[in-house]
């Protein structure tokens, strides 16, 4: 586990800095002390098991949860974000893994929540052109913008939640769990995506359980486990490690299934 | 058609609208596949105003079988006169209804609302004009205190407006004292507007045109736009045979109620507050923030809609109406009693709005419910009493209706998930 060595792969300021964030829920502390920067320009994957604190964390950051302590610093300066609109207003954009789409609307109206053009007379025409180039973007398979979000598939509507995220031109566009519901191609898609809005110079933080795309893509890996910080790797780090890392075992459940795997084959080879 | 392939992405397909690109969805061309698409739709249980409009064919049926008087030209002025006072209260209880919230003190807002025209232009000699903003004041103080129950200490809606209910009552009692009721002068502009007060047969033609012509033109214009961004566009003619229809119908109406008494300036307010209330909730970003709030509310504060101001402004929109209902219904009846909001001014003004087509679970509706589901209420309370029924059987009947109207609602909202159409 190599900390201090790697967390400054870049040589400008972090565009995002966390030091030592805490938030608990009653009695449950969901993050301890996590320090975290983002820089333009890289992709940062957070990995970790269940209950480790990613998305509490991308909460945090996206203005939904408060932290109880610890400072956040956007460009330098010291902010504190207190609602989601606020998050917005800074330019960090979030694609929340409960999707946070509105059911009853059309795809159009969804992609532009909150921020309408022309708000005392919506510009429909105008909207759904934007809307169609943000979807064409991202190669989306949308049958049409005017049908209502509850008609559209899983990965339909995670397309419709990415490219409500890129609307407002964020710096740092925060992913949760983007490829979960997505099948190959679109999985594809939405890496090729995440390259090009780091080629853009934004910062990405990405979760995912999927390591192959988190290597594929990601400059950083950081690794979260119990809501501490459980060390930051490359994306060369080997499996065994990563998984070392996250479950906080060099013998844990993964290790031991590959031993087993591992015994079998020797074992069949001895028969033959 | 100038073909554009980038605007084609990557799909195969011939047709090269932006909107056009995907090959699986089916679209409706022209007027016989408009009236198709509008079967469709109904199947998969997206009813729209279609209930509403058959349940009023089969109430008026019946009705001027049992008694020919009932759709008479005069009897549907009286109608109207009757609808504008609660259709106004149930255009707030749309808004409402959309946040899938409730607002049960209407119709104690209502009595509130005509004590308040009786005790400060009858009684303290106040300006009307004056008076009537008093009564929309305090309405609007209302849905202030409602709101910050609902969003500063997360007291459901039903359990403060139900204690705004007796509340109000109280107040109503109070500030008509030991009389119990105040007559407001007859003669007076505001009696007369309540009562008398006919659109000019002249004018009330013209007015029938301006939705037409509207139509015309905003579709027009948005027909331009459209191409202009080459994003596809209905055919020309489904739009002339909608706004031709639709003046045909409004002219009709208008020249059978000119038969009569004529159309009373009392209903033409109402519409008008339709049409306004109608424009703010399709064409706002506060009516999609709206929308949106009653459809999934942490989504919503989570794309920056400030929740609690969305709350607000409808819980005020809702009791400031719930207020000029019952100016109105004071003018009409020319008195402020103690009687005025009470028995079923509550239940029928929220009967309305869900009769119409409005949602009880938020995120569906439209202005135009008020005004649909107060024509099929007035009428059943209209013929029955053209019949000389007791008000018991009334009660029973529009309480039957009521039922009806949320089981349907409740079957084409399961039909519509099943159906992908939220």
């Amino acid at each position: 586990m190599s900390d201090t060595s790697l967390n400054k792969p870049a040589q400008s300021d972090p565009i995002l800095s966390l030091k030592g964030i805490s938030k608990n829920f009653g009695a449950v502390s969901a993050l301890t002390d996590i320090d975290l920067d983002i820089h333009a320009g890289e992709v940062v994957a957070l990995v970790g098991d269940n209950g480790a604190g990613k998305s509490t964390l991308i909460k945090v950051l996206a203005g939904v949860h408060k932290p109880t302590s610890g400072t956040i610093r956007f460009k330098g300066k010291q902010i504190s974000i207190n609602s989601p609109s606020e998050a917005l207003g800074l330019g960090i954009a979030t694609v929340f893994q409960d999707l946070a789409l509105c059911e009853n609307l059309d795809v159009v109206a969804n992609i532009f929540l909150g921020q309408e053009l022309n708000p005392y007379h919506l510009d429909e025409v105008a909207m759904e052109v934007r809307a169609w180039t943000l979807l064409n973007e991202l190669a989306a398979k949308i049958p049409s913008v005017r049908d209502v979000v509850a008609s559209l598939s899983g990965g339909q509507r995670q397309t419709v939640a990415i490219a409500r995220s890129l609307l407002l031109n964020p710096e740092i566009i925060m992913l949760d769990e983007p490829t979960a519901a997505l099948g190959v191609a679109q999985t594809a898609e939405v890496l090729n995506l995440v390259e090009r809005v780091r080629d853009k110079g934004l910062g990405v933080i990405m979760i995912s359980h999927n390591m192959e795309n988190v290597r594929a893509v990601s400059d950083r890996i950081v690794v979260l486990r119990l809501g501490r910080n459980n060390g930051v790797f490359t994306p060369q780090t080997s499996n065994e490690e990563l998984v070392g890392s996250i479950t906080g075992a060099t013998d844990n459940a993964v290790s031991r299934r590959a031993g087993r795997l591992a015994e079998n084959a020797a074992t069949q080879e001895e028969r033959i | 058609m100038t073909s554009e392939p980038e605007n084609a992405g990557p799909r195969p397909s011939q047709n090269t609208f932006l909107d056009r690109g995907d090959s699986r969805v089916t679209h409706a061309t022209g007027i016989g596949g408009t009236i198709g698409a509008f079967f469709d739709r109904v199947r998969t249980g997206d009813l729209g105003s279609l209930p509403v409009i058959v349940g009023l064919v089969i109430i008026w049926t019946v009705f001027s079988s049992l008694n020919p008087v009932f759709l008479s030209a005069n009897n549907l002025v009286n109608l109207l006169f009757d609808c504008s006072t609660v259709g106004v209260i149930s255009l707030g209880i749309v808004c409402v209804l959309m946040l899938g919230e409730i607002d049960l003190s209407v119709g104690s807002m209502s009595g509130v609302g005509s004590a308040l025209i009786g005790v400060l232009w009858v009684k303290l000699g106040v300006p009307l004009l004056l008076a009537v903003f008093g009564a929309l004041v305090v309405g609007m103080f209302m849905g202030v205190i409602y709101s910050t129950l609902r969003t500063r200490l997360g007291m459901p809606s039903f359990v403060s407006t139900l204690a705004g209910l007796l509340a109000l009552l109280g107040l109503q009692l109070y500030m008509l004292g030991s009389t119990g009721s105040i007559n407001l002068p007859y003669g007076s502009s505001m009696v007369n507007f309540g009562q008398l007060m006919m659109i000019p047969g002249w004018l009330s033609y013209g007015l029938a045109l301006l939705p037409g012509i509207g139509m015309l033109i905003m579709g027009l214009r948005t027909r331009k736009q459209r191409q202009a961004a080459n994003l596809s566009v209905n055919s020309i003619g489904e739009l002339v045979f909608k706004v031709t229809l639709t003046t045909i119908a409004l002219e009709a109406i208008i020249y059978y109620l000119n038969q009569g008494r004529g159309v009373p300036w009392m209903f033409g307010l109402f519409v008008l507050l339709v049409v306004i209330m109608n424009y703010a909730y399709t064409r706002t970003q506060w009516g999609r923030s709206i929308m949106a709030v009653g459809g999934n509310a942490e989504a919503a504060r989570r794309s920056g809609i400030n929740v609690k101001r969305i709350y607000l402004s409808a819980f005020m929109l809702c009791s400031s109406f719930a207020a000029l209902g019952g100016v109105l219904s004071a003018a009409r009846l020319a008195s402020a009693s103690q009687q005025a909001g009470t028995g079923d001014v509550n239940l029928n003004a929220i009967a309305a709005a869900v009769i119409g087509g409005t949602s009880l679970f938020g995120g569906r509706g439209s202005a135009w419910s008020a005004l649909l589901g107060i024509i099929v209420i007035q009428s059943i309370a209209n013929g029955l009493t053209l019949l000389n029924l007791s008000s018991s059987l009334r009660y029973m009947i529009t309480g039957a209706v009521l039922a009806i109207a949320v089981i349907v609602d409740s079957m084409a909202r399961q039909s519509r998930v099943s159906h992908g159409r939220a």
